[in-house]
């Protein structure tokens, strides 16, 4: 198969916005990401994921492609399986069939990662675009080339099991209607994701940046688990599925050409104002990773404040956002 | 964050690979650019994987003195938890709590011992004994 291998920040919008050029779509990564209203923010104390709090910048997994349906009039289907050898057996039939497959899988179990990044966690996506003997021929978008995995590796990461279990889950176009975006989407779109970040409940959006400030809050700054805490905080931020800044930096080059795509200019200055707010986000990272590498006293207090001041001003920038597509 | 803002500081945890980042360019327009990895990045990364070291090496020492069983040292070693390992062998948490001492471990039937090589994807004679 013919397929042209594109790095992304982030695993899911990369993974769509390469399916999507593949069928011929011409879609950027942040097109995939604005589109499917897929930036957002949720405090979720009880998903833990190794004892601490699953922190998720972006919607659950599924939402940046399930997005994408509507407004290109697409239809894909998605496939679970029981046993591992039913899933290998459908992906090699339609890897057979000259298709391009998209895959949920675990991190730890995929041998190409770097040892340190290796974590349990089951959300990650990739596409597999062909088998060479026993090896799958892999475009992992936060990669910088293709990379191959054995058949028994990949097989183990696509059935890990425990929270987000993929349960071999794999996806495919069977038919995209629409090759161009069109301005009315880009609109419903923003307004969609207007909505999350103001969302009248206390875990989601901006409220949910105050909730995980006031846990931060009470954290003692002489318990070690503290430290794992803030650590945590930072790497679901920054590591984990890029996270906060990451997408904050994705999302204003969506209102980039979501300004031109409508023509309206002021949405080039809210994209200018997001990137301050990402650089926000990269400080309070910064801190607080000084503050687990104890270059800095552990002081929970002065962080929650600056969480409090980013959801302060993200809640300023989405009411002007949506004011600026009303 | 302007492009030559852009860290390029050769985070360790990265193994040599850079990442994709979305950053101002002169003009203003958003673009992207690979970054070989950030200080904080680095520090919060290997602080996680610290932690599971030091929790297998702690793990190691209670084997080793007869407090524990082999399979609390091979569950850290995995990067894993109770509640993961609970999840990933089908067993209940109080077992697995259970099958961390020795006395329990020592006990188990084949087929259990299956399960936990299996969910930890080591053959059982590892399992039963330290590296």
């Amino acid at each position: 198969m013919k397929f042209e291998h594109q790095q992304a920040a982030h695993c899911e919008s990369g993974v769509i916005s390469n399916l999507m050029r593949h069928h011929g779509v011409p879609m950027t990564e942040s097109m995939a990401l604005g589109l499917s209203s897929a930036l957002s923010f949720a405090y979720l104390p009880f998903i833990k994921l190794s004892g601490l709090p699953l922190i998720s910048y972006r919607m659950p997994p599924k939402a940046i492609i399930k997005g994408l349906l509507a407004p290109m009039a697409a239809r894909f289907r998605f496939e679970t399986f029981r046993s591992p050898e039913a899933g290998a057996q459908r992906l090699d039939a339609l890897l057979a069939d000259g298709q391009l497959v998209g895959l949920q899988t675990s991190v730890y179990w995929l041998p190409y990662f770097p040892p340190n990044m290796r974590f349990h966690f089951n959300a990650h996506n990739l596409l597999v675009y062909g088998k060479d003997g026993d090896d799958y021929l892999i475009s992992d978008p936060v990669f910088e080339e293709p990379v191959r995995c054995a058949s028994a590796d990949l097989s183990r990461a696509r059935f890990a099991k425990g929270v987000l279990a993929p349960k071999g889950l794999m996806y495919y176009p069977q038919a995209i209607e629409r090759k161009t975006v069109d301005a009315a989407s880009v609109t419903k779109a923003i307004r969609k994701t207007v909505r999350n970040m103001l969302a009248p409940v206390p875990i989601v959006g901006v409220r949910g940046m105050r909730m995980l400030a006031n846990r931060m809050q009470k954290l003692s700054p002489s318990d070690p688990r503290s430290v794992d805490f803030i650590g945590h905080v930072v790497r679901m931020q920054e590591e984990i599925g890029t996270g906060g800044a990451g997408f904050r930096f994705i999302y204003a080059g969506f209102l980039q050409e979501a300004a031109q795509l409508l023509d309206k200019p002021q949405l080039q200055q809210m994209s200018e104002r997001l990137i301050v707010i990402g650089d926000g986000w990269r400080a309070f990272a910064l801190k607080a990773a000084r503050m687990v590498k104890g270059r800095e006293p552990v002081d929970p207090a002065a962080l929650a404040d600056r969480l409090r001041e980013q959801a302060q001003q993200e809640e300023a920038f989405f009411r002007d956002l949506k004011a600026a597509v009303a | 964050m302007d492009l030559d803002a852009v860290p390029q500081e050769g985070n360790a945890t990265l193994d040599g690979h850079a990442k994709l980042m979305y950053a101002r360019d002169a003009q203003g327009r958003v673009v992207t650019t690979r970054s070989r990895g950030w200080e904080a990045e680095e520090i919060v990364t290997s602080h996680a994987v610290d932690v599971l070291v030091e929790q297998a090496k702690a793990a190691r020492e209670r084997v080793a003195r007869g407090l524990a069983s082999p399979l609390e040292y091979w569950m850290y070693e995995r990067r894993m938890d109770v509640a993961l390992l609970s999840q990933t062998s089908g067993f209940w948490q109080w077992r697995v709590r259970r099958h961390l001492q020795p006395k329990h471990f020592a006990a188990l039937p084949e087929k259990h011992l299956a399960r936990y090589s299996e969910a930890l994807g080591l053959p059982v004679s590892t399992l039963q004994g330290l590296p």
